[in-house]
């Protein structure tokens, strides 16, 4: 149990710290990198308590796919750095100030800190609840018979997604010559050849 | 020194904070306010399997697969409106993106 605790606070601070890092890193690929480390110890986190389908899916998605995505287009694009980083003190009291109060009210309006114990009472005291059937298997039976409709959805909602981004960057640049093999085809006869009678010692 | 429920709001409200308070700061770089978008999503998903567990409640692991599927989509989304508004006007910069005055 102190092992646990123990990891607990490790993968905690350390993905409170890189989200910082996202936060305040001056060059956007560092930015992203920190993404992956939070994202990393997120999943450590989910983990510690048991939901182990989440993690990897986390990673697989997150990771393998989103990160990658940002760091793409992060090093396509040829912008400023030193621009994009003015009004970054200058916002800096404000957000600051808006940041702590913020965090501040959701702590206590969940009775994590403060005097308040009667919103989390009785909700998490009993620790993690384990199942009988593991993670995966639980999360699939209500996956694909109750929530059937709105894993078909999300399908959907990715498919939009894929076609939208394609159809966005997708550009046809005038002048590139390339081959159009169904025109090929349906080509007639008449049009590809002529017959021509020769004379003979005539030429053409 | 259990670590329960707590525990796990606490780091998910710390995250959403600082992914509210990238937006603040970072007020012209789109590419790190939608990091900080991802950010908060990660507080979410954080918070729906917390309660998921301590409850012992799988739908609430289902809805973060959900959400999940929803913040790929809108990574995709942003990242292709951004590659096409960078190779249009040639900067990222938020304050210039006010071409439909909205």
């Amino acid at each position: 149990m102190l092992l646990q605790a123990l990891a607990f606070y490790v993968f905690g601070f350390v993905v409170m710290a890189s989200a910082a890092m996202v936060v305040v890193s001056r060059n956007p690929v560092y930015s992203v990198l920190f993404l992956i480390l939070a994202f990393f110890n997120a999943a450590a986190l989910f983990v510690l308590i048991g939901a182990e389908f989440i993690a990897m899916i986390l990673i697989i998605v997150y990771v393998g796919a989103v990160a990658v995505l940002f760091l793409f287009v992060v090093m396509m694009l040829d912008i400023n750095l030193t621009e994009l980083r003015e009004g970054f003190l200058k916002y800096l009291p404000v957000g600051a100030m808006i940041g702590i109060v913020l965090l501040l009210e959701i702590l206590l309006g969940l009775g994590v800190i403060g005097s308040n114990p009667t919103t989390l009472a009785g909700l998490g005291k009993a620790g993690p609840q384990v199942l009988a059937i593991d993670n995966t298997r639980a999360i699939g039976r209500v996956l694909y018979t109750q929530y059937f409709y709105l894993f078909q959805i999300a399908g959907v909602v990715l498919l939009v997604a894929m076609i939208g981004a394609i159809v966005l960057t997708l550009r046809s640049r005038p002048g590139v010559r390339r081959q159009r093999i169904g025109e090929q085809l349906y080509r007639p006869k008449e049009d590809a050849v002529t017959v021509v009678k020769v004379p003979t010692r005539g030429g053409v | 020194m259990t670590i329960g429920l707590g525990h796990y709001l606490f780091v998910a409200a710390v995250l959403f904070t600082l992914g509210i308070l990238g937006i603040f700061l970072n007020r012209k770089n789109v590419i790190v306010i939608l990091m900080c978008v991802e950010l908060m999503l990660l507080a979410v998903n954080i918070n729906l399997v917390a309660f998921s567990v301590f409850q012992g409640n799988i739908v609430g692991q289902v809805f973060a697969m959900l959400v999940l599927t929803v913040a790929a989509a809108e990574a995709a989304i942003g990242l292709a409106i951004l590659v096409v508004y960078f190779r249009i006007r040639g900067t990222i910069e938020v304050e210039d993106i006010n071409a439909m005055k909205g």
